[in-house]
């Protein structure tokens, strides 16, 4: 054990690395499955402990080829990767159960393995921006994912998921140009790459070449927020997840968005914040004025959308315009907010395109015309689908309100009461496009679309009801999402200029 | 057929020296420009000069699609096995100083070990490329 | 003057910001998504610039170690941007996979005809 320990911040990355080159050299679908389920249930393992261990003894830091930082490339990982990491495993190890019926009954035989092989390419990307600490490392996982993710996104039964998939392309290869470009200036300012280096020489160069690390900043926000697709940058993501394969979409939505806003925390509190005095910028403005845009606009495109897939791809938009309002607050209750936020709508949204990808099992249509009365045909399913769907309305009692009631607080602290009544009035858009779907799935009769549909299998059901149960439970016990968080986001603070 | 007989002769005759220089190429990467990027191209470049002038069958003879597909993640594999061998040894990930008792000679040798992996996944790539688009439009 | 000045002796930025526009205007300006394939790979090459120019030191030499030379170019940015070429091949050699699949799927690889044929079924 104490030969592995040290080298878990390599291993987070070379394993679903290695799995995902067996998985593409031995191309059988049942091996290539067996491969991304043993691989996904190692992950949550490795990140568990590295959690524990930057919780017990700080920082971890690891040397890629045993050379010093800020020279080689170092994975560094603290409270707030080590949380990123555990979402990210965790939620691949919980789906990957569903994934066996789901993609043989969407994608043909003999494609089966090259959708495992990237599925963990894209898990290695994922895991890799969250545990690197070198820039342009980080641009590297990013392309992987992206790259794999437009694969995934292509590989959706419909020809339409073709051109969503290009679309994304187009825009999230703009979106990492951006980025470089961002690291390209940070690199001239500073001569380093690696972001604790960074944040050290940035500042002695702030006052006289401000004007550049200004434009480095802009231009990572940019490329970072169309990766995560803050409003108004989300053009690629309702497209990309509506035709994506079911298992994907879950994939997806889970987890790309969210590492996404994890490297634009990691920037602004950790690079810029660190060097330069952020208030002095309308960042924070400017952030808060799009998140609640997002909130409001997205929501209200998700109340008339009839596309199940494409109304939850919206109110993920909404969502994540929640988690970027904490990264604008950035006060401590806000900013944790923002980051519990990210593990609970990652949990619920992964609960709720599980339910659909059920659905489409079963009954072969996401249009909610057509799944009139199906709650009475697939009840537990259908359980799940409302309990996370009160969670995104932050019901009380699901893990929702927790997030919302620790935004709203962040808000209260720079008395902008304005800010609590949007919040409140944002999550009642929730409740009527949730409610809609609810009023249809429950309380109509059943059509004779739905009339042969039933709960899935066990391995496609208990995944769906685990994912729902954790949004009741984190809506309770709050010591790992909050708890944990809390302690990131007073490292991230107290490292604040 | 027989008008492209110089065509045929000429490079059957040059399909060896074709693969030697990828080799030159490629081991003398240590010392001069060159590596396995460019001699995986020219690989890739004489399957291709073999099945624009022998036809698409002779060249999956020499090089079927199942081996150029299984050669892409192959390559990688070397490639991040090589890494791992530094992990089995009690080093850091991609350490290769473990590979000798000289630290600058095991760099030399896990290069070396790297770049026959870019060499398989380029030369992999590249070809399978061309098949996929070559077969595309028939 | 001054202005124009600062300009005429940062042309090398000028090139790359020219470039970076170019290709950026071609993605968003084209329907055609070859076209728009190409205006992205300018947009990437011209970051390719924007890394390597600093790099270069005038008067310096390749930074192979000899006594003969005291002045060296920085190799960084090279091998940085090495990388980035790569990934950029990688993202080209995608999307025109993704184009090539489109034009069958629909006949045709100009977007508003596309919207149109989806509009339509």
């Amino acid at each position: 054990m104490n030969a592995v320990l040290p080298h878990l911040p390599a291993l987070q990355v070379v394993i679903p690395l290695l799995g995902a080159l067996l998985a593409g050299f031995l191309r059988r679908g049942g091996v290539a499955f067996a491969l991304a389920l043993a691989v996904s249930w190692i992950m949550p393992f490795i990140s568990g402990a590295m959690l524990w261990q930057t919780l017990l003894t700080g920082p971890i830091s690891y040397h890629l080829g045993g050379w010093e930082p800020p020279w080689g490339i170092e994975y560094r990982v603290d409270v707030l990767n080590g949380f990123v990491l555990v979402l990210v495993s965790i939620v691949g190890a919980v789906i990957m159960p569903f994934a066996r019926r789901s993609v043989a009954f969407e994608i043909e035989e003999g494609r089966q393995a090259w959708f495992y092989c990237m599925y963990l390419l894209c898990l290695t990307g994922l895991l890799g921006i969250t545990v690197t600490g070198d820039v342009f490392n980080a641009f590297v996982f990013l392309e992987i994912s992206s790259l794999s993710s437009y694969v995934l996104i292509a590989l959706g039964p419909d020809r339409r998921a073709l051109l969503s998939a290009f679309q994304y392309l187009i825009m999230g290869t703009i979106g990492a140009t951006f980025y470089v470009i961002g690291v390209g200036l940070l690199y001239l300012l500073t001569g380093s790459l690696n972001m604790v280096d960074i944040a050290a020489r940035l500042d002695s160069a702030w006052p006289e070449y401000s004007r550049a690390i200004v434009a480095a900043l802009a231009f990572v926000t940019v490329g970072v927020s169309l990766k995560l697709a803050l409003f108004p940058l989300h053009a690629w993501l309702p497209n990309g997840y509506a035709y994506a394969p079911s298992w994907a979409t879950v994939f997806l939505s889970a987890t790309a968005t969210k590492v996404a806003i994890y490297l634009l925390i990691r920037f602004y509190f950790s690079i810029f914040g660190v060097a330069i005095d952020v208030d002095t910028l309308p960042i924070s403005e400017i952030i808060i004025a799009l998140s609640v845009a997002a909130m409001f606009i997205a929501s209200l495109i998700a109340v008339f959308e009839e596309n199940l897939k494409r109304m939850l791809a919206y109110s993920s938009v909404a969502q994540i315009g929640y988690i970027t309002l904490g990264i604008g607050l950035a006060n401590q209750p806000g900013l944790t907010g923002g980051l519990v936020h990210i593990v609970n709508h990652a949990l619920m949204k992964a609960a709720l395109f599980l339910a659909i990808g059920a659905i489409f099992y079963r009954a072969r249509t996401v249009r909610l015309t057509e799944l009139a009365g199906i709650g009475r045909k697939m009840p537990l399913t259908m359980a799940a689908f409302t309990i996370a769907g009160f969670g995104l309305i932050g019901a009380p009692g699901t893990s929702g309100f927790i997030s919302k009631w620790y935004l709203a607080i962040g808000a209260i602290d720079k008395d902008w009461w304005v800010l609590v009544f949007l919040i409140m009035a944002s999550s009642l858009i929730a409740l009527v496009y949730v409610g809609r779907v609810l009023e249809v799935v429950w309380l109509r009769k059943p059509t004779p679309e739905v009339a042969r549909a039933s709960d899935p299998p066990p391995s496609m059901l208990l995944p769906v009801l685990a994912l729902a149960s954790a949004t009741i439970y984190l809506g309770f016990d709050t010591e790992w999402t909050v708890g944990v968080a809390g302690n990131a986001v007073e490292a991230l603070l107290g490292g604040l200029r | 057929m027989s008008l492209d007989l110089i065509l045929r002769v000429g490079t059957k005759l040059i399909l060896p020296f074709i693969l030697l220089f990828a080799l030159y190429v490629q081991f003398h990467g240590d010392f001069g420009p060159g590596g396995g990027f460019q001699a995986g191209v020219i690989t890739a470049g004489m399957v291709i000069l073999l099945a624009i002038t022998f036809g698409l069958k002779a060249a999956q003879r020499v090089a079927p699609r199942s081996l150029v597909e299984r050669m892409i993640p192959l390559g990688a594999l070397i490639f991040a096995g090589t890494g791992v061998v530094g992990l089995v040894m009690g080093k850091n990930y991609l350490d290769y100083s473990v590979f000798s008792r000289d630290p600058a000679h095991g760099h030399e040798l896990g290069i070396f070990l790297v770049e026959a992996g870019v060499l398989i996944t380029v030369a992999g790539t590249m070809t399978a490329l061309f098949y996929a688009f070559v077969e595309r439009g028939r | 003057m001054s202005m124009l000045m600062s300009l005429i002796e940062h042309y090398n930025y000028v090139i790359t910001i020219f470039l970076m526009m170019t290709g950026l205007y071609i993605v968003v300006a084209r329907g055609n998504m070859v076209k728009k394939l190409v205006g992205l790979s300018i947009f990437q090459t011209s970051v390719y610039l924007l890394y390597i120019e600093p790099g270069k030191i005038i008067g310096g030499t390749a930074p192979i170690i000899d006594p003969a030379f005291t002045v060296y170019s920085n190799p960084l940015p090279h091998v940085l941007i090495l990388t980035a070429i790569v990934v950029g091949v990688a993202t080209l050699a995608l999307g025109l996979a993704l184009v090539v699949r489109i034009n069958e799927a629909y006949g045709t690889v100009e977007e508003d005809e596309i919207f149109e044929r989806d509009r339509n079924t």
